[in-house]
């Protein structure tokens, strides 16, 4: 039986001038998993990951969501299917509070027609629901009307990934969302990606610390080389093996069968 | 499963602390200018016999109510961490415009009032150009359109002052009567304009985009807010308010005068400094910056009522100036 696939990309392409950053990538992205994806510098990660969250267009090959072709022309684009991206540095506006954070860009509005056209804050109902949303991901919380800079690197991070994950109907993306944090505070966050993933949605990490991606993954995705060398199951395959294949010391067609994602 | 912290918002020891010192911060921020203004009329109140008089109230609204519209657009810019230096020039601008347009031109007042008022609105929308398409530094642009104005001020006016303006070009000075005191329509409209744009900042999705993009413009774009639009919209509103600035000064000064807008210039950026909008971009509330506009009136008043000459007024704002930002400055610090 095929395990529902919810993004999929064919054969992706991207060169800048000279160089060829996407030499014919393969992507795959069940429901409800996580999905490392780790390679090293100039291996086409990132160039992936940005094809698929619509900051670059490739220049040939297809991307499928839920089985339907699409092409994104900007992030913007990839927001309306459905997917959310969270980025390393925070991304967050600190003096605002955590509920107008959580809605930036995409207000509730009240007073029916005349409100949507004034865009009428409804304040009262974006504070509700942001309760519920961080409730659903057992993100403690004391107040959501305080300011995301009275919070911990660690908690702020935590306050765009419950965004992300709020509004995201088919996939997030996380972009090395631990690299800024430490070591309890990236723990902290971890927990929650688990939590997003157990939600139902399926998330894309991108990551360069290997024991957060062997802690937390359900498969891993190596690039090399603009290519996707193999995808690796973390339970059977050791961190060096992986490093290994990503770092091109190893053969993908050395990784022993068991080691590779079914 | 591994013993990872959980996600918990509820403030750590540290955090906590911290916590309580930046919610002590911001209502002693806010609180600030009120009590420089309290200050400031006590002190003036034992210098000089009259000024605790409600015909001197009515005199410092009037004197205020130019450098206060100004103050406005001036709030906006500051708020997504730009600055505008070419107000003050292109209110000046706006006025000969309306004037000479009126005077030389024939044309009704009402057309000539618009005509201003495009004038001053599209030197904003020229500042919001350069600075979003050209990414240049908003002092350096308005440092630049400063100029621009000024000139074609001189130029176009031949530095005359126009004279002999109709009745219907200075309605907006007049005042009305409630019992003894006299109260002005533009101190009216300026309230007004207040009101609204403190409202539409507080209460709607654009004025929480104008406090985001100020705050963290990239986090602003990532969540799909057009930053170039905000800031686009945010100069070319602030264009317009100084061409209701310039109709306020015309009505004020019953002439249209080429060398207006020379003090409110920075006066402007001192109301809303002192009214405790941060320099540096995304935090303040727009009603500080009239009781900062407020405080430079009091400040010139009173220095006046008690016969202190006009380059001691401009070193004592100078000094409130550095005062206040000083304050922004060690305030947001000690909250880190």
């Amino acid at each position: 039986m095929k395990p529902d696939v919810v993004m999929e990309a064919k054969g992706l392409v991207k060169r800048y001038g000279q160089v060829t950053a996407l030499d014919g990538a393969d992507f795959e992205l069940r429901a409800g998993e996580i999905l490392a994806v780790i390679g090293d510098n100039g291996a086409g990660k990132s160039s992936l990951i940005k094809a698929l969250s619509g900051a670059v267009v490739p220049d040939a090959g297809e991307i499928r969501l839920d089985g339907k072709p699409v092409h994104f022309r900007s992030p913007i684009d990839a927001r309306r299917e459905g997917i959310e991206t969270v980025y390393q540095e925070l991304a967050v506006a600190p003096a605002m509070t955590i509920a107008e954070n959580l809605f930036l860009g995409r207000e509730l509005t009240r007073f029916g027609a005349i409100g949507r056209l004034l865009r009428i804050l409804d304040k009262k109902r974006m504070l509700q629901q942001s309760v519920e949303r961080m409730n659903e991901l057992k993100v403690g919380i004391r107040s959501m009307t305080q300011a995301v800079e009275t919070l911990s690197g660690g908690q702020r991070q935590c306050v765009a990934v419950s965004r992300a994950a709020a509004f995201a109907r088919h996939v997030v993306i996380m972009d090395e969302p631990t690299a800024a944090l430490g070591v309890k505070e990236g723990n902290m966050v971890l927990e929650l990606i688990r939590r997003v993933r157990d939600k139902g949605l399926p998330v894309i990490l991108i990551s360069h610390n290997m024991p957060h991606v062997f802690e937390i993954a359900d498969r891993i995705h190596i690039a090399r080389l603009g290519k996707r060398a193999a995808v690796v199951n973390p339970r059977k395959i050791s961190m060096s093996d992986t490093v290994a294949v990503m770092t091109g010391a190893m053969r993908p067609e050395d990784i022993p069968a068991e080691c590779l994602a079914a | 499963m591994s013993s990872s912290a959980s996600p918990t918002l509820a403030p750590s020891g540290a955090t906590q602390a911290m916590n309580a010192h930046a919610f002590r911060l911001p209502s002693l921020v806010q609180l600030g200018p009120f009590i420089a203004l309290l200050l400031a009329c006590a002190f003036f109140g034992t210098q000089a016999d009259h000024f605790w008089s409600l015909q001197n109230f009515s005199l410092i609204a009037q004197q205020v109510m130019v450098v206060g519209v100004i103050a406005i657009g001036q709030t906006l810019i500051i708020l997504t961490a730009g600055i505008d230096l070419s107000c003050g020039m292109v209110m000046a601008l706006g006025g000969i415009v309306m004037t000479k347009f009126t005077m030389q031109l024939g044309l009704p007042p009402l057309a000539a009032v618009l005509a201003g008022l495009g004038v001053t609105t599209g030197f904003g929308l020229l500042n919001g150009l350069l600075v979003t398409r050209i990414k240049l530094p908003a002092f350096i642009v308005t440092l630049g359109t400063m100029n621009i104005a000024f000139a074609i001020t001189q130029l176009y006016s031949e530095s005359q002052t126009i004279t002999g303006l109709p009745e219907s070009l200075t309605a907006l000075g007049n005042t009305f009567g409630i019992g003894d005191t006299q109260i002005g329509w533009g101190v009216l409209l300026m309230l007004g304009l207040y009101l609204v744009v403190w409202l539409a900042l507080r209460d709607t999705a654009p004025g929480r985009h104008v406090y985001a993009v100020g705050n963290n413009a990239e986090a602003a774009r990532l969540t799909g807010i057009s930053t170039q639009r905000v800031l686009l919209a945010v100069y070319a509103l602030a264009g317009l308010l100084y061409g209701v600035a310039a109709l306020l000064s015309v009505a004020r000064t019953g002439v249209g005068d080429p060398n207006a807008g020379q003090t409110e210039n920075l006066d402007s950026i001192t109301a809303v400094v002192l009214g405790g909008t941060s320099l540096f971009g995304g935090r303040g509330v727009l009603l500080g910056s009239l009781v900062g506009a407020l405080i430079v009136g009091v400040f010139r008043n009173g220095l006046t009522l008690m016969g202190v000459s006009s380059v001691y007024q401009i070193l004592i704002t100078g000094i409130l100036v550095i005062l206040a930002v000083a304050t922004d400055q060690l305030s947001r610090k000690g909250g880190r």
